[in-house]
């Protein structure tokens, strides 16, 4: 019997914090047994991996009998001993827990090029990253391409960047490598503040070294000889294994010296960030790096030109790095295959909120929302109405239903009032009131404003004032027209990126969800019952048994009522926290 | 205290560090920025004192009080948000009896944090207890995560 047995467990943050270390080290403790040794030993591999995308159903693990693998979901420590009985003893899979058609369906639509080796190889080891083509575009670039072929591969491919801009990934080297100077620098910027976004996170987690790879070659292309990476603290499992795959890349001789035995020298260094949302603007992220106050400056001059202690800087986004190699290796054309005419490639999205498959998913650019939401991400959550889809964080819009069959590219976002941005997307439901989802991101922006300029730290506060009156009922007539207003004045006054896109969650949900704006505003009503003060709890008398159970567990003791007796709520007690909503498994607490 | 700035400062000096890496070993050593700490690197290096105000008022990562020794960070990212991450925190500051405009119980036992976003929208809403991420998280399973820190275990 000769038998190869591979077990990969998800290591991502998502499968940390389900318990993926735990099965990890209940696997190696059951198959370490005296018996499974020498049985197994010999034949049987335990691999970390990373991020594997479908975190909604993590601990995810794989059994991989003779290349025959069967994916597990929901996997805990203590039911690792069944599997490693049953499955990989006797050959037999435990079926109840292996995934559904869900996880076929989630995986069907999309295409994986920078994810393509996330969750598959071990993320801490180079040989496992070499083993699956790792580092041979570097050696192509460093042995057959000059830097301008290689500049020009990259601008055949329609590579432009994944942080949100989308600008075209050749053209910003072409631009640095004409620029003549004794000191150029190539950065990556991990600093992935938009809430609801962690593509790069998981990119870095799941492959470190594609990213770390694709810095090289952009490096020898623009002629850099000093790299940085700017990530967030915030990712500690990211930066801990970036650290890792340095040391091993310095060791292997494809950072440091003289790489591959040429002249060319690169060295890399790790910068955290400190948590500043407006620090991935990159003449802040500059700043950061330098020391100082992370505050954006005017542009021109762009980093290209006079970018870190003055040297011309290409400033690079996980996600446009990752898909370097790639490239390098399979060719321009390859690579141009996929997407729209304008947009090539795949792209990276967070996919997240009420959908049921929530997760990391990648697809060819041009695919529709509606192929996302529901092929990809399986519909809404209990089967509720699909209400829109927030894209690009803070900085993007909500897209409504009725745009579920647009084709998904950097032009087409902005044409409905959102944007690509680095990839977050989130599904909204009847349940989500767009007001205070508006709300929610202004008030990022808001806090995260630098103060630098005038219109986005003073517009910014003035918009959320006006949008916090809405949303607890004192709302005036003429507030629509005054956020519009004041929105158009931000977007065309601000100094950086971060104020002229903060107004967009702001006027796009006006432009799809007026409705929403004046029922909160007129009728003082919230007709999704999300906004505190707008909403009254109740207790419905011809459902409520007398259990207690609000009663014991609310938080204000605004709640009375004798055992098997109708209880109350008492209006001035009570907080709106929703406990009671929640707790009561008689459907009989009423929200209005 | 001195021999911990010295080491920072050997640090600062080997590693062409700038006031950004400063105030973060601080940070990571203490738990906050202590006001005296702030004001022998000031004298150490000739950098005005509010030079490194400045810096580390500017930055979300840098507290300018000590911190509970239990800190209880809840992820506000968008995810979260709409999974209910607002009223977990709410419920949090009863539960503690933290008053609004503070973050930290008076006995310095709890801190209760907000961050903007850790990345891990997949498994929303998400707590990080005392660094340990904690998704998918209920009032129910929070209030018991509660007990068990308070019992100490």
């Amino acid at each position: 019997m000769n038998k190869d047995i591979i077990i990969k467990v998800c290591t991502g943050t998502g499968g940390v914090a389900t318990g993926g270390k735990e099965v990890l080290s209940s696997f190696k403790n059951a198959l370490s047994s005296a018996a499974m040794e020498a049985a197994f030993y010999e034949k049987c591999s335990i691999h970390k991996v990373g991020c594997r995308g479908f975190c909604a159903k993590d601990v995810l693990v794989d059994i991989i009998i003779n290349g025959e693998k069967t994916t597990y979901k929901y996997i805990k420590p203590d039911m690792v001993e069944r599997i490693v009985n049953e499955h990989i003893m006797m050959g037999n899979p435990v079926k109840e827990w292996i995934v559904g058609d869900e996880f076929y369906n989630f995986h069907g639509k999309q295409t994986k090029v920078v994810l393509s080796n996330c969750g598959v190889i071990d993320p801490e080891d180079i040989n496992a990253y070499i083993a699956v083509g790792g580092y041979e575009a570097t050696r192509k670039v460093f042995t057959s391409m000059s830097p301008e072929e290689t500049i020009g591969v990259i601008k055949n491919s329609g590579l432009r960047g994944r942080g949100g801009a989308g600008f075209p990934t050749g053209l910003k080297w072409e631009i640095c490598r004409r620029k003549q100077s004794e000191q150029k620098y190539i950065i990556c910027n991990a600093d992935e503040g938009d809430p609801g976004a962690f593509m790069d996170r998981s990119v870095i987690e799941g492959n470190p070294h594609s990213v770390i790879e694709g810095m090289i070659i952009g490096a020898y292309a623009i002629g850099a000889d000093k790299g940085y990476v700017y990530i967030r603290a915030e990712y500690p499992l990211a930066v801990d294994r970036l650290k890792k795959v340095l040391d091993q890349a310095k060791q292997h001789g494809f950072i440091g010296n003289n790489i591959l035995g040429t002249e060319f020298n690169f060295d890399v260094k790790i910068k955290l960030g400190a948590g500043a949302f407006v620090c991935g603007e990159e003449t802040a992220l500059i700043a950061s790096i330098e020391g100082k106050r992370g505050m954006p400056r005017a542009r021109p001059p762009f980093p290209v030109e006079s970018g870190l202690w003055g040297g011309p800087t290409v400033i690079n986004n996980v996600e446009t790095l990752a898909n370097v190699p790639y490239i390098i290796t399979r060719g321009a054309a390859w690579f141009s295959s996929f997407g729209t005419e304008k947009s090539k490639g795949t792209k990276v999205f967070a996919l997240t909120g009420k959908v049921k498959n929530t997760g990391l998913i990648e697809v060819p650019l041009g695919i529709t929302l509606r192929e996302i939401i529901y092929d990809i991400g399986g519909g809404i959550e209990g089967d509720r109405t699909f209400k829109a889809v927030q894209t690009g964080g803070p900085s993007g819009g909500c897209i409504p239903a009725k745009f579920l069959d647009l084709e998904v590219d950097y032009e087409s976002l902005a044409q409905v009032g959102s944007i690509m941005g680095s990839g977050g997307m989130v599904a909204l439901d009847e349940t989500d009131c767009m007001v205070n989802t508006a709300k929610f991101f202004l008030e990022f922006t808001q806090a995260e404003s630098c103060g630098k300029c005038t219109p986005c730290r003073v517009g910014t506060k003035r918009m959320l004032e006006i949008l916090d009156r809405i949303t607890s009922g004192k709302g005036r007539e003429g507030d629509i027209e005054l956020l519009e207003e004041l929105g158009q004045d931000v977007k065309t006054s601000s100094l950086c990126g971060l104020g002229m896109t903060a107004p967009n969650p702001v006027l796009s949900t006006i432009r799809y969800f007026r409705d929403e704006y004046e029922a909160h505003i007129k009728d003082k009503k919230c007709p999704a019952a999300v906004c505190k003060d707008l909403i009254i709890y109740s207790i419905l008398k011809e459902l409520c048994t007398g259990c207690g159970v609000c009663k014991r567990e609310c938080p204000a003791g605004a709640i009375t009522g004798r055992r098997k007796k109708i209880h109350k709520i008492a209006p001035e007690l009570c907080v709106k926290c929703g406990t009671c909503f929640d707790v009561c498994k008689f459907k009989a607490i009423s929200k209005a | 205290m001195e021999e911990v700035l010295e080491r920072i400062l050997t640090d600062y000096r080997n590693n062409e560090g700038n006031i950004i890496t400063i105030l973060q070993d601080l940070e990571e050593t203490f738990g906050y920025i202590p006001e005296e700490a702030v004001n022998w690197f000031s004298k150490r290096l000739d950098i005005p004192v509010s030079r490194f105000y400045g810096i580390a008022t500017f930055y979300a990562q840098f507290h300018l009080r000590p911190r509970g020794e239990n800190v209880i960070t809840v992820c506000r990212g968008t995810a979260c948000h709409v999974k209910g991450s607002e009223r977990l925190i709410n419920r949090l500051l009863i539960e503690l009896d933290i008053p609004l405009d503070k973050n930290t119980t008076d006995d310095l036992k709890f801190t209760v944090e907000k961050v903007n976003c850790v990345g891990a929208c997949g498994i929303a809403p998400v707590i990080i207890m005392n660094k340990k991420v904690r998704g998918k998280m209920t009032l129910d399973k929070l209030m018991r995560d509660m007990k068990r820190l308070r019992a100490g275990e």
